[in-house]
């Protein structure tokens, strides 16, 4: 195990990477903590990554290990792509949190720990027989145990609170405690507090008291466990950065490629976790154009997404595996009648309701084949938090220029993760309007566009252009009703066919580290690209020649995929699933892959893709 | 959207000119008929006109139809048309649906689409029976009726579709007979013009699978006495000579068949219908039994702001934004230089 940046650091070195976990009940406010201190730390030029791990109960009882929550942020030096292996810094809430999240911690890691928490009846429903700070198992660590919660009392009661809201802004006081170790300016995040509480200024000047007692603790407790860290800032490529989550990019991208294709955009939905931030930013997004729609079910949210395609609006439905699941008949109806539609699954544990709030990568065979007859639709996936912005545009143009519905798959980790983001300048992106069939254009409704195969957008409400549609097969060219049996094969041919030209307007499958051919090749998807990224570049820089292809298009796979892979010995697939993504590609490529596999609910870490690596190599 | 020019329209312009597969006899064709001639009557281009079905032999109405037309999913019609409504308010949305399309799979669909009140013509061809199937039991089939899947008799009870719409929250709810075709086109013509959900049960014979179900109130020779049709402001009254009524019994609370000129019955004794009470809709959605008429007509009538309308409203007080690049820059941002 390495050893801790923290142990390892003297004042004046500054460190290159640092691990901090928050953890406490699902209560206590550690997921707002963590993120008013990726603020700080975006602000303070860090590159990050973050980790949101919380359970899926909302208020579990207090002071359980399944009602843990925790969030993690790794930080430092540009490219830091992972929200961290091994946390450095550990600070918990309770003993339950210190039980769950003990085992993580690297070798000499410091742990702030609320002594006040600690009582005898605390200590045991966590789990413990005897106190772990008593029992010399905290050795390979380095303790700090403070009476938080007095300390925050005293901080808070003289601005008459009560003692119940008192104790309730002890996470407050740990950030105030944690921002003094990592040199942060706090006028931003006192700004940020009085934001927050803006409706309750007493509750917001106790926060800001608080915060500052904390603060004023580390600097003047003289703790020698409790150190001043400096960590590299370094600067990342100008221009004007801000942290966004995955579920804030990918709404926004949905709403820039609606903005790009010329369209206004229609968000048929039903709260599901993790998906529901989605609709959560789009609901504020009116002034752009968006109509959100929370529907009765799922069904019910897929289908007015479609009605409102139909009607000349770009239809978007969110979700998560089991909502897809319920959506899945309807989207062969979007198939069927040849309407865009962009369905995104921030994908979660599995089967059935699974683990709501960990990630997955477990609905790829669900997007590529989970439907009734030959029903193709185009998968694409983000890789990382800003990357769905990216997917998203691409996913609403894909739709609108083939008239299909399309997969966007994020997952829990990438919808609740945050990181910087250069944010673009979207004058340079290309825009793309949509021409819906105009009554004197000399076409008709199932004219296809002989490149895209997409075909005549034809808008009711349109003089002249009255037509039918829907579900039963049509007739190729009229679009009436036809149960002839070579018309379906052409119908069929027409769908895959459409896939075949998606395929060829897609850009090569590039490298992205490592040589172009050779030894082996890591092939991933979706969020593993920070861990698997770091590992192989980590790879690379000892020597070792190792190439990262991350995907973004699954269906269909890139022309030239098959090529490039062919130029490796040895193809391994990292998956949080059980081998999806390497069971397409062998029937794709027709050549054997390895496959690192892990379902726990949480990320891979790098060391994991770097073990996988190593033995790869040797075999 | 432009205002339409051109109205001199016939029954014949909404014609789509596809051949009509539904079973010789079948009631759907007389309602296909009364929306044809109905909607030159409404004053709207077919191009305003969009028919949203679900599965079942109704839902292939659409394609019978010459306007905009969607043969959607089984029981997703309201849904479907939902989307397209608040997509585009200027259309004249209408769903075809029938009893196990609208209150069996789709059951939860109608349910919502009534209590938001979406601006749709619903139009629900009862048959209390599964057609395209071959004839299974349906939702509002009556207790014991025999067929391929219930050979002892049906045994659930059957949903009363226009109580159901009363407790969903429908604003506008209505009855109709498939082959009466004047006072269907009148119902009709009402449900198109209110603004919000509009829910007509249409009584229709299926000729092959539950052939004379609704015989003992639509038979030319008994329908008078055993159909009461409701006019708001009117008291209830019926009969083939005229000569019967209903009137509100205050100790049962409920409606009771009267003659005219027995015991000193008057027709200021008859209950005066009003299209807008809750309560007096309730008692004649439930109304059922051999010795009661069915109350024909607009039931309820209680008009509130569409969902539809309040969305349009929404939007047009929200400027429309463009500029992409100040949409990201929103919030906290800091520069590298």
């Amino acid at each position: 195990m390495p050893s801790s940046a923290l142990a390892a650091a003297t004042a004046t070195e500054a460190l290159d990477r640092v691990t901090v976990r928050f953890a406490g009940d699902s209560g206590d406010g550690m997921q707002l903590t963590g993120s008013i201190f990726t603020e700080s730390t975006a602000l303070a030029s860090h590159d990050l990554s973050t980790f949101p791990d919380y359970p899926a109960e909302i208020r579990a009882p207090t002071g359980t290990t399944y009602g843990v929550s925790a969030y993690q942020i790794n930080f430092g030096a540009q490219g830091v792509l992972t929200a961290g292996d091994a946390p450095d810094l550990l600070v918990v809430m309770n003993p339950a949190a210190l039980m769950v999240n003990v085992a993580a911690l690297k070798a000499g890691a410091t742990i702030i720990l609320d002594s006040d928490a600690f009582g005898t009846r605390a200590i045991e429903r966590a789990g413990y027989t005897t106190d772990p700070r008593a029992d010399n198992s905290l050795a390979p660590f380095t303790v700090v145990d403070l009476p938080i919660t007095s300390l925050t009392q005293q901080a808070a009661q003289p601005l008459g609170l009560s003692k119940r809201e008192a104790q309730r802004c002890k996470n407050v006081w740990t950030l105030g405690l944690v921002l003094w170790m990592f040199d942060r300016d706090r006028a931003p995040i006192i700004e940020a507090l009085r934001t927050k509480f803006r409706k309750a200024p007493e509750i917001a000047e106790a926060n800001v008291a608080v915060l500052n007692a904390g603060h004023a603790y580390g600097e003047t407790a003289e703790i020698p466990a409790l150190r001043r860290l400096p960590v590299t800032r370094s600067l990342p490529a100008p221009g004007l950065y801000r942290t966004v989550t995955g579920a804030e990019a990918t709404a926004l991208g949905l709403v820039a490629g609606a903005e790009l294709t010329g369209l206004d955009m229609f968000l048929g939905t039903y709260p599901i976790t993790p998906a529901s931030p989605m609709l959560h930013h789009l609901a504020r997004l009116r002034d752009w154009g968006v109509t959100t729609f929370q529907a009765e079910d799922e069904i019910a949210a897929v289908c007015a997404a479609i009605g409102a395609s139909y009607a000349g609006k770009l239809g978007v439905t969110t979700s998560s595996g089991p909502g897809i699941a319920l959506k899945t008949e309807a989207l062969g109806l979007a198939i069927s009648a040849e309407l865009p539609l962009v369905v995104v699954n921030a994908q979660r544990g599995g089967p059935s309701t699974g683990l709501p709030t960990k990630t997955e990568q477990s609905d790829l065979f669900q997007a590529v084949m989970g439907r009734n007859g030959d029903a193709p639709i185009p998968v694409i996936a983000a890789r990382s938090p800003s990357d769905s912005f990216d997917a998203a545009i691409e996913a609403v143009k894909i739709a609108v220029r083939h008239m299909t519905p399309v997969f966007l798959l994020i997952d829990g980790y990438i919808g609740n993760a945050s990181e910087p983001w250069h944010l673009p300048d979207m004058d340079t992106y290309e825009r793309a309007p949509v021409a819906f069939r105009r009554p004197d254009d000399g076409t008709g409704a199932f004219d296809r566009d002989p490149e895209s195969l997409g075909r005549q957008w034809t808008l009711p409400g349109t003089p002249g252009l009255e037509y039918r549609i829907g579900g039963l097969e049509k007739d190729f060219s009229t679009g009436a009703v036809s149960y002839d049996s070579a018309n379906h094969q052409r119908m069929t041919d027409l769908r895959s066919g459409k896939m075949d030209a998606i395929a060829r307007a897609l850009p090569p499958q590039e490298v992205c580290e490592g040589p172009t051919s050779g030894k082996l090749a890591v092939v991933a998807w979706g969020s593993t690209y920070g861990p698997v990224h770091r590992a192989v570049v980590e790879a690379n820089r000892m020597g070792r020649a190792v190439a990262h292809i991350h995907l973004r298009h699954i269906a269909p796979f890139a022309p030239n995929l098959t090529d490039l892979l062919a130029g490796f010995d040895t193809v391994l697939v990292p998956e949080m699933n059980t081998g999806q993504l390497a069971l397409l590609l062998q029937a794709h490529t027709l050549r054997k892959v390895e496959r690192l596999n892990k379902v726990t609910g949480q990320p891979f870490k790098i060391a994991e893709i770097s073990a996988a690596i190593e033995s790869a190599l040797e075999s | 959207m432009n205002a339409p020019t051109n109205l001199a329209l016939t029954n014949k312009d909404f014609e789509s000119g596809v051949e009509v597969r539904w079973c010789p006899g079948c009631g759907d064709y007389a309602v296909l008929k009364a929306v044809q001639r109905l909607l030159p009557m409404t004053g709207l281009p077919k191009e305003r006109h969009v028919f949203v079905s679900g599965i079942g032999c109704s839902s292939r109405f659409p394609y019978y139809m010459s306007t905009y037309g969607f043969h959607t999913i089984h029981g997703r019609a309201p849904a479907v048309a939902t989307g397209v409504k608040l997509s585009n308010p200027d259309l004249a949305v209408w769903v075809i649906t029938g009893d196990g399309d609208g209150l069996s799979i789709g059951g939860n669909h109608m349910l919502h689409a009534l209590r938001r009140n979406v601006d749709l013509n619903i139009l629900l061809f009862n048959n209390a029976i599964y057609g395209l199937t071959k004839g299974q039991a349906s939702p509002t089939s009556a207790p014991g009726t025999r067929t391929p899947s219930t050979p002892e008799g049906s045994i659930d009870a059957p949903v009363r579709p226009a109580a159901f719409a009363l407790g969903a929250g429908a604003r506008f709810i209505a009855r109709a007979v498939d082959t009466q075709q004047a006072t269907l086109i009148d119902v009709l013509h009402r449900a198109h013009d209110h603004k919000g959900a509009s829910f007509v049960e249409i009584f229709q014979n299926c000729i092959v699978y539950n052939d004379g179900v609704y015989a003992s109130f639509t038979d030319k020779d008994v329908a008078p006495d055993r159909q009461v049709w409701l006019e708001h402001g009117k008291p209830m009254r019926y009969g083939k000579d005229n000569d019967k009524g209903l009137r509100l019994n205050p100790r049962t609370f409920r409606l009771e068949p009267v003659i005219l000129g027995q015991d000193g019955v008057t027709e200021a004794d008859l209950m005066v219908h009003d299209e807008t009470n809750d309560t007096l809709a309730h008692m004649l959605a439930m109304l059922e039994g051999p010795d009661v008429p069915v109350p024909l007509g607009v039931l309820y009538c209680a008009p509130t702001p569409s969902y539809d309308s309040t969305v349009a409203a929404q939007q047009a007080a929200a400027p429309r934004r463009r500029d992409l690049n100040s949409l990201l820059r929103k919030g906290k941002t800091w520069v590298v230089q």
